[in-house]
């Protein structure tokens, strides 16, 4: 009976919605987690096929044969039956091949290659330990951790570790497709609904792995093109101007808004808008995104640990500049 | 010449502590393992504890990102090496030679050298805790996570040159244990007449000697890489990531099999015996388990179908894998039928044998589900795969071992164990199993990756992980159950009969429990399948005996085994910490030893016919 | 089964296998063999794999120079042939004659190994180490093996000739000979490939 109550939970859960709508692989949100999701419906129901049959074999068997108390007597002691076990060869061969004719189907459908589509947008996607870096190769713009989608065009992914191996994945959009280090793959995804999807990273990568999620946000068309202006418009610096140069020296060695500074950590442009700051801390909290921005720069290492950023005491930041910082940054959104 | 003659009869014996370190008998080798196996197995399993601890709720702080990945590496390297191969080596060991009506292995001497190589291939292993720099990159290694780079301390070297020592033991097992059936077998034991136990361990043993040396090359290539600076996975200088991958699970799927084979090889003895009832479709059993086997060679890119192998090898690898579905089918259906018209009794044996079959079939199923690549790309390293594996390894291989370990137990020890205890080790064993990895099949589905140390609040995991660590905690109840179980029989006396559960079919209940030391008196004549059934049902009390009584040929006992690995040992630690001569020096002990084997002849002593009667 | 009551002049034709522990010491070796070959081949897929990655080093067409190993091939080949000799001599029971057969097969052996090293220095000059590339680490590692199994084979056949010495010509020392002698032919064979998988085609297709 016990067993059963797992088994009872899980089948509640399952049937009362599969899942976030925004996380779930059992509840798609586009053509391609749908492709896959038809698949796994039709292999669960094949295999739910033999386990039904399995266990019900199994249950008449043990109680229709138990032995009796003192129960000398020997059984038949049959070899085999042909007829049978021919029976349970040519089953499984018919059913694999029920399941097998779709698999194929989708192995090439979904590894259909939009790398030279002029109507797809063109997105590669760098993983490293522990962010995500988008760059859209026909603007010639790089973003971070939120990568931002048109609804009503395929995106072609092109995928590449910048460390090590990770793994690239947005359960309700479609499966996932490793970033391997030295090597480049290639996948397409489609957004035909507006809003925000939870992406993980699936290949374990360092300490931090469990933290090093992603967001995909897709809007229509028009937003999208008034995201890529506004993301090529000149960058907005601080207004004040020891800030400025204070925000150029500590955190555009590495980081970048707009023209200026480097991508070898997070595009910041526009970071204020993002639904979270280090993939992991909620805007929506309280205190929002001044004062995540704030804590993180305080202690990146409290928060992601193994992440390549240095404390503020080792940026020789102060507090106050800090939040000076963390005050400009919340404030810098773009508008699409 | 006279010296040697002399030497050759000198009865060398041991007592206490200096025989068991010395012992080259198959018998006192596998209860060896059997204690080392089930001490790893405590190990690892409290590993497994602090992860679901640490699971138990979003954001938790038991431990740390990078213990947790220590653990995890540690638990699957541990259950998989340690725990799980040296319990399989264990029954192969007790049971192998009295199935096939043998006094010993092939090679006695070799059975000793790798259990001990094994052994401290995991002693080192596991000295990594204390060392404080210990494998976290899975136990997968993936490269560039395990390379040099990305893992400067000493962690990985312990994970490759651990299991480099451990894997020369599994290799020479799986020698012995080929030659040993090929050439040992009683008179009249032909291949299709040895027990179903026997087939898997000699499939097994060949699976083993083809797929240990990929692992072997893999992990020097690694070490090279880590220890001398070579680039075999150093991207930067032209080396592969993806090489690494093929090259581990070029192994790595093998070793699956090598895993759950001698468990259906336990499982088909166990079946049989308890239904009163001849294993239905016996021909039909080898040949799929051969199949299996053959197959397991060919479907190892299904791991990697999320690797950008490209369509071509996807479909290929899905099919391939599909296809060992089939004879999985079969042998599953010839457990039904061979229960089906039977006498089931149900022992505690039995209660594992038949858990195992519906347990191993949902394991089998997501198997192929996974199988299909297109939808793997949901599954790969989410949940659903650690349910998937577990099922199989736990549910198959495990609750395989149980049954065995229960099964044989009598023969082993001359003692049985307790059914009460047993029976409550099944249940918590069993209903903990399924509560703690049944639901992991959904939380995979809904978007949980593998490997993770923690979870955000509010993604709809935080109920189905609290179910799943309640059921390792009764997981951890049932083990402990089967230890107060050895320890409370410990004290009864020896009274075990030698056809322990009455319907035994095979050679080795045709012989005392535990038997003599040269195990068969004389050497049987086996007449047919089921050879010592076939004797019984014709109302016989004993085998045919193939030879007359005589003076028995018996291996002398050795130390160089164990100073052989206590040299690779230290040359293990040599090598990691940079100490060149002390490495060197590790190598010497072991190739002198070896050197010290070969030239001295070692004949062996006798046991003459007045003395066999003390023992039998 | 009792070895020590052999002596010789008494030996059977095959005495490599006159006892059931000699047959499963010939039996449980290849077996062995049979791990070795997985071994040597992937250490061969691992090289195939890694052989265009040369990095700043030199090609493979540009290093390798044919002659000399040609000449080391021949030397291999050539003791593959005094160990099957020596064998024979084994099953004629000339102890002699096998043992100056071994000798001249370690002779060939110790010339390998000579000409292997002179060829290892040879490729250092030119700027081939160890850790130069992805290719090179993978040559060595592979014909390193190589080299490392011809001088464990040397060290055993010089220690069977020691036994064969002392203890001369039985049941026990037979299979010794006979094993080494298959080890040998193994060695041999994997160096056919070797030559031909990492020489001939470096040169041609590197």
């Amino acid at each position: 009976m016990k067993r059963l109550i797992p088994l009872l939970t899980g089948l509640v859960l399952l049937l009362s919605g599969c899942g976030r709508e925004d996380l779930s692989t059992l509840n798609p949100q586009g053509p391609v987690a749908e492709k896959q999701l038809d698949l796994m419906k039709l292999s669960i129901g094949i295999m739910a096929l033999v386990v039904v049959v399995v266990f019900a074999i199994c249950i008449y068997v043990l109680i229709r044969f138990r032995r009796r108390k003192g129960d000398k007597s020997i059984p038949k002691q049959v070899e085999g039956n042909h007829t049978l076990e021919i029976i349970w060869t040519v089953i499984p061969l018919v059913l694999l091949l029920i399941l097998g004719v779709p698999t194929i189907k989708d192995v090439f459908g979904l590894a259909k290659d939009y790398s030279k589509d002029k109507d797809a947008v063109q997105v590669k996607v760098t993983a490293h330990q522990y962010w995500w870096e988008f760059e859209y190769t026909d603007y010639g713009i790089t973003t971070a951790q939120e990568l931002i989608v048109p609804t009503d065009k395929k995106i072609s992914f092109e995928l590449v570790g910048a460390d090590v191996k990770h793994s690239f994945w947005i359960p309700s959009i479609g499966g996932k497709m490793d970033t391997n280090p030295g090597v480049t793959n290639r996948m397409y995804l489609e957004f035909p609904k507006e809003g925000v999807f939870r992406g993980k990273c699936a290949e374990l990568c360092g300490p931090s792995h469990a933290l090093m999620d992603f967001k995909a946000k897709a809007v229509s068309e028009a937003s999208f093109q008034r995201w890529v202006t506004a993301m090529k418009a000149p960058a907005v610096m601080p207004a004040d101007k020891d800030l400025a140069e204070k925000f150029t020296s500590q955190c555009l060695s590495c980081h970048a808004v707009g023209e200026n500074g480097s991508n070898s950590a997070p595009n910041l442009t526009g970071v204020g808008g993002r639904q979270t700051i280090g993939g992991i801390l909620y805007n929506d909290a309280e205190g929002g995104a001044e004062k995540n921005i704030h804590d993180w720069v305080t202690d990146p290492q409290k928060y992601k640990s193994g992440a390549m950023m240095p404390s503020a005491e080792d940026n020789s930041l102060t507090d106050a500049d800090v939040s000076a910082i963390a005050k400009y940054l919340a404030g810098y959104k773009l508008d699409y | 010449m006279a010296a040697h003659a002399a030497h050759a009869h000198t009865v060398k014996r041991y007592k206490g502590l200096m025989d068991w370190l010395t012992t080259v008998d198959h018998k006192k080798i596998g209860i060896l393992y059997m204690i080392a196996g089930l001490f790893f197995f405590l190990i690892g399993g409290l590993e497994a504890i602090m992860i679901r601890i640490q699971l138990m709720k979003p954001m938790n702080d038991f431990v740390s990102g990078d213990t947790f990945n220590e653990l995890i590496t540690m638990h699957g390297t541990t259950m998989i090496f340690l725990a799980a191969m040296p319990l399989l080596f264990a029954l192969m060991n007790a049971v192998i030679p009295l199935q096939i009506g043998a006094r010993d292995v092939a090679f006695p001497f070799l059975n000793s050298l790798g259990f001990w190589t094994f052994f401290f291939g995991g002693v080192l292993l596991n000295l990594s805790w204390f060392a404080g720099t210990v494998p976290d990159a899975g136990w997968t290694s993936y490269v560039p996570l395990a390379g040099p780079n990305y893992n400067s301390n000493h962690g990985v070297d312990y994970y490759v040159i651990g299991l480099q020592i451990a894997g020369i033991g599994t290799l020479l097992g799986g020698i012995n244990f080929m030659a040993t059936i090929i050439n040992m077998r009683a008179p009249g034991l032909s291949f299709m007449r040895l027990p179903m136990f026997t087939w898997a361990i000699f499939i097994t043993s060949a699976l083993i000697v083809f797929a240990f040396p990929v692992l072997t090359v893999g992990l020097v290539a690694l070490m090279f890489d880590r220890l001398f600076h070579a680039n075999f996975f150093e991207i930067g200088n032209g080396g592969s990531e993806v090489l690494w991958e093929h090259i581990f699970w070029v192994f790595g799927h093998p070793e699956v099999y090598i895993l759950i084979v001698p468990a259906f090889g336990v499982i088909s003895e166990v079946v049989s015996t308890f239904s009163r009832k001849r294993l239905f479709g016996y021909s039909s059993m080898v040949f799929a388990t051969v199949l299996i086997a053959f197959l397991g060679f060919m479907v190892w890119a299904h791991h990697m179908f999320t690797t950008g192998l490209g369509p071509v090898a996807n479909g290929l690898f899905s099919i391939a894998t599909m296809l060992i579905a089939v004879p999985t089918g079969v042998k599953i259906f010839n457990w039904l039928f061979t229960l089906w018209g039977g006498s089931i009794r149900f022992t505690t044996a039995n209660l594992f044998a038949i858990g195992f079959i519906p347990t191993f079939v949902m394991g089998g199923v997501t198997g192929v589900m996974l199988a299909s690549a297109p939808a793997d790309f949901q599954y790969h390293d989410s949940y659903f795969v650690v349910a998937h594996f577990h099922y199989v390894i736990v549910g198959g291989l495990i609750f395989g071992i149980f049954a065995g370990l229960h099964y044989w137990w009598p023969k082993m020890f001359g003692r049985m164990l307790n059914e009460t205890i047993g029976k409550i080790t099944f249940w918590t064993f069993f209903i903990g199993f399924h509560m703690t990895f049944l639901i992991q099949h959904f939380l995979g589905l809904l978007g949980m990756p593998r490997r993770v140390y923690t979870y955000l609040d509010g993604q709809g995991f935080n109920n189905m992980n609290l179910i799943s660590t309640v059921g390792a905690f009764l997981m951890g109840i049932g083990t402990i159950a089967f230890l107060l179980n050895i320890f409370i029989t410990w004290s009864k006396p020896r009274n075990a009969a030698a056809d322990a559960w009455e319907d035994g079919r095979s050679l080795e209940w045709s012989i005392p429990s535990p038997p003599p030391e040269y195990n068969f008196q004389q050497l049987p004549l086996v007449r047919g399948y089921d050879a010592w059934w076939k004797e019984k049902m014709e109302g016989k009390t004993a085998m045919t005996p193939a030879e007359p009584i005589g003076s028995i040929h018996m291996p002398s006992p050795s130390i160089l085994p164990l100073i052989m690995s206590i040299g690779l040992f230290i040359a293990g630690f040599g090598f990691m910490y940079d100490h060149l001569i002390v490495g060197g020096v590790g190598l010497l002990i072991t190739f002198g030893c070896m050197i010290v084997r070969s030239v001295f002849d070692d004949h062996g002593f006798h046991i003459e016919p007045e003395d066999q009667e003390v023992h039998a | 089964m009792s070895a020590h009551e052999h002596v010789d002049g008494q030996l059977p034709h095959e005495p490599e296998k006159a006892t059931l522990e000699a047959r499963n010491k010939i039996l449980g070796f290849w077996i062995f063999l049979g791990a070795e070959t997985v071994l040597f081949g992937t250490l061969f897929s691992a090289f195939l794999a890694l052989r265009h990655n040369i990095g700043d080093g030199p090609k493979a067409s540009e290093l390798f120079e044919l002659p000399m190993v040609f000449a080391a091939t021949m030397i291999l080949l050539t003791s593959s042939l005094t160990s099957v000799f020596a064998v024979q001599s084994l099953h004629q029971h000339k102890k002699n004659a096998m043992i100056g057969w071994l000798v001249v097969t370690i002779v060939l052996g110790l010339a390998f190994l000579g000409l292997e090293i002179y060829e290892f220095s040879h490729y250092l000059d030119e700027g081939h180490g160890f850790t130069t590339s992805a290719f090179s680490s993978s040559f060595y590692t592979l014909v390193g093996f190589h080299g490392a199994h011809v001088a464990f084979g040397v060290l055993w056949i010089s220690l069977v000739i020691g036994q064969i010495f002392k203890k001369g010509l039985t049941v026990v020392t037979a299979p010794k000979i006979y094993i080494s002698a298959i080890y040998w032919h193994f060695i041999d064979v994997v160096w056919v490939f070797i030559f031909t998988v990492v020489y001939l085609m470096g040169k041609v297709a590197g």
